[in-house]
């Protein structure tokens, strides 16, 4: 073995410049969240079809040479043609149109009910969870009644005091909707609240509202957008059932409930009129499903792949 | 065990009431008249609200209501004359009974095989078709099912009646359409369950011991899988039921689901009451047996926090 002498080796001491330098950029939570996402194919289809639709919905019915309620009676339960995309209803009204119509009543009732429902439900279980005590028990012996109550039930019977129309629909389905998410935000802020890092903003004299705003929320955030996303379809679904039972949306008022139920009448003799609105309804049911399940797993890793 | 059975008595008996006192205050808030014949005379029309006991002030209503529910009497309709709620329901919920026990029966089986299958041969093809079904059977809303299925399988090839329940061929389509949501639901619970339960230790040590892999599959993993399902059974009757309303209506069966959509509409205020009442308690009897059972199945449920 060659002999090693000191001279052979140089000192070169610590590089505290590089040592210190992050070699890639750090990515915040949600950047990170956004590159897992990504990564997941069918949530970036499930994310195109919503805006792709989203668009649809906002524009088409503003380009297309027919109004939602325009009956031509020599075109009518016409079929696909060029000048009626997706042909037309037994009064000879333009489906293309009045998908698009109905995309923008039922895809906002989805997305007003469910952000209503999150934020209901979100500062009741909030609340009661940070809080604890009396009002907690209260509330959640309320919650708890409330929830071994059918919800279709109160929601239609909400419906028939209030009457038809998309405000009283929207209303009807918060009266219970947001019992759901006061129960799972309840249980992830009294989780939470107890973890050492909250713990220490108190001793430090941190008030409450800080400690909500700054720790608790931004914990809960991804968790609720992700209940958020798979709310949509439910929120969505329960408009069209309940427009389809004739309780929702009204005529000249039109939804998808609504269009399926006009259609499903024809179904013998003119099937496009409800396999075509079906189908719309169906890959955005779908592409939200995709969307919330890959949601999920971005901003939870430790679930991911197990459903 | 006697305890927690009784407290989830208590709890039952308690939300029925509740149910009962909300709906019963809220038909009454409900814009419309039941009696709006123009034929009607004013004094007929008085007459008439004397004998359902209109006239009377709303709380002694309330406690006539209970009374005679006490007894079992869900009251009289005010559009079909002379007949009372009771002989409606027990008309039309024997159709409707029959339906949902096959719809529930085939998603629970069917659900149950998929989600088995997929979870045993995870990231194969087969679990990809599984999860495939599973997705697309929560996205696809139970009318539109129903009016497809009746497309295709009964009006275009002609397999199956296309309507009417008067035999086992009418009862597949609208069974399987009123199950498709809940069977995709509990094949993705019981595939997830599966999975979890597979990185136990338990299932390592039985492998360890040389247990085949089958007995293993059936013995161990399924038993503690299907726990997690039967938690949501509960919900699964409510929307099994709720689906009946428009199945029914699709496939012209005479059930009940059809009858109660039809008595909102006809603003038939005893008619909605009763049926909802009676949906209600059916609805948190199911839950309360699904607790119990529960509670017997894992004892960790009944002596926990909850």
């Amino acid at each position: 073995m060659a002999e090693l002498k000191k001279d052979q080796f140089i000192i070169k001491g610590k590089d505290t410049v590089r040592m210190e330098s992050i070699s890639r950029p750090s990515l915040s939570f949600w950047q990170d969240a956004w590159r897992r996402l990504r990564k997941n194919k069918s949530a970036v289809v499930g994310l195109c079809i919503v805006v792709l639709y989203a668009l649809l919905a906002i524009f088409a019915p503003i380009f297309s040479p027919y109004t939602q309620s325009e009956m031509d009676v020599s075109s009518q339960n016409a079929f696909i043609s060029a000048a009626h995309w997706l042909g037309c209803d037994s009064t000879g009204r333009d489906l293309w149109t009045r998908i698009w119509m109905g995309a923008r009543v039922s895809l906002s009732i989805g997305l007003i009910s469910a952000v209503l429902n999150m934020c209901v439900g979100a500062v009741i279980g909030g609340l009661c969870g940070f809080y604890g005590g009396k009002l907690d028990m209260i509330v959640m012996r309320i919650v708890d009644l409330l929830y071994g109550i059918p919800s279709l039930i109160i929601t239609i019977l909400v419906m028939m005091v209030l009457g038809k129309g998309i405000t009283p629909l929207i209303v009807a389905m918060c009266v219970v909707g947001w019992i759901g998410t006061c129960r799972f935000v309840r249980g992830e802020v009294y989780r939470i609240k107890e973890q050492d890092f909250v713990m220490a903003a108190k001793v430090l004299g941190v008030p409450d509202f800080t400690i909500i705003i700054r720790h608790i929320i931004p914990n809960i955030l991804g968790m609720l957008i992700t209940n958020l996303c798979m709310a949509i379809p439910g929120a969505i679904f329960q408009e069209a059932f309940l427009s389809y039972i004739g309780l929702g949306i009204t005529p000249p008022d039109c939804s998808w409930g609504v269009i399926c139920k006009e259609g499903i009448q024809f179904l013998r003799y003119y099937p496009h009129q409800i396999l075509i609105p079906a189908f719309f309804v169906c890959t955005t049911m779908l592409a939200l499903n995709l969307l919330g399940n890959g949601l999920r797993d971005a901003v939870d890793p430790k679930l991911r792949g197990t459903e | 065990m006697a305890k927690y059975i009784l407290k989830r008595v208590v709890a039952a008996i308690l939300t029925i009431w509740v149910l009962i006192t909300i709906v019963f205050f809220l038909v009454r808030l409900m814009p419309g008249e039941p009696f709006t014949s123009a034929k009607l005379t004013p004094e007929v029309k008085a007459n008439m609200e004397a004998y359902y006991g209109f006239d009377k002030p709303m709380i002694v209503q309330y406690g006539t209501y209970m009374a005679n529910l006490l007894q079992g009497d869900f009251g009289y309709s005010m559009k079909y004359t002379n007949r009372t709620v009771n002989d409606l329901i027990g008309e039309t919920f024997p159709y409707s009974a029959d339906l949902g026990i096959r719809g529930l029966v085939m998603a629970v089986s069917i659900g149950l095989i998929l989600g088995i299958i997929s979870a045993r041969n995870r990231g194969k093809k087969i679990d990809f078709f599984c999860v495939i079904v599973a997705v697309l059977g929560t996205s696809i809303p139970d009318f539109i099912m129903g009016a497809v299925l009746q497309y295709f399988f009964g009006i275009k090839w002609g397999l199956f009646p296309v309507a009417r329940y008067e035999g086992i061929e009418y009862t597949i389509l609208p069974a399987f359409a009123l199950s498709f949501y809940t069977l995709a639901s509990v094949s993705r619970i019981m595939r997830a369950s599966m999975l979890e339960v597979t990185s136990q230790d338990y299932i390592k040590t039985a492998r360890s011991k040389g247990v085949s892999e089958l007995r293993i599959t059936c013995k161990h993993q399924i038993r503690n899988a299907i726990m997690p399902v039967m938690t949501v059974m509960g919900p699964t009757v409510a929307s099994v039921l709720t689906g009946t309303f428009v199945i029914e209506s699709i496939f012209a069966i005479p059930g009940m689901g059809r009858h109660y959509v039809q008595s909102v509409s006809n603003n038939d205020y005893s008619m909605v009451l009763g049926m909802t009442v009676f949906y209600g308690i059916f609805l948190v009897l199911c839950n309360l047996i699904v607790d119990v059972l529960y509670g017997v199945a894992d004892p960790r449920v009944r002596i926990g926090k909850k």
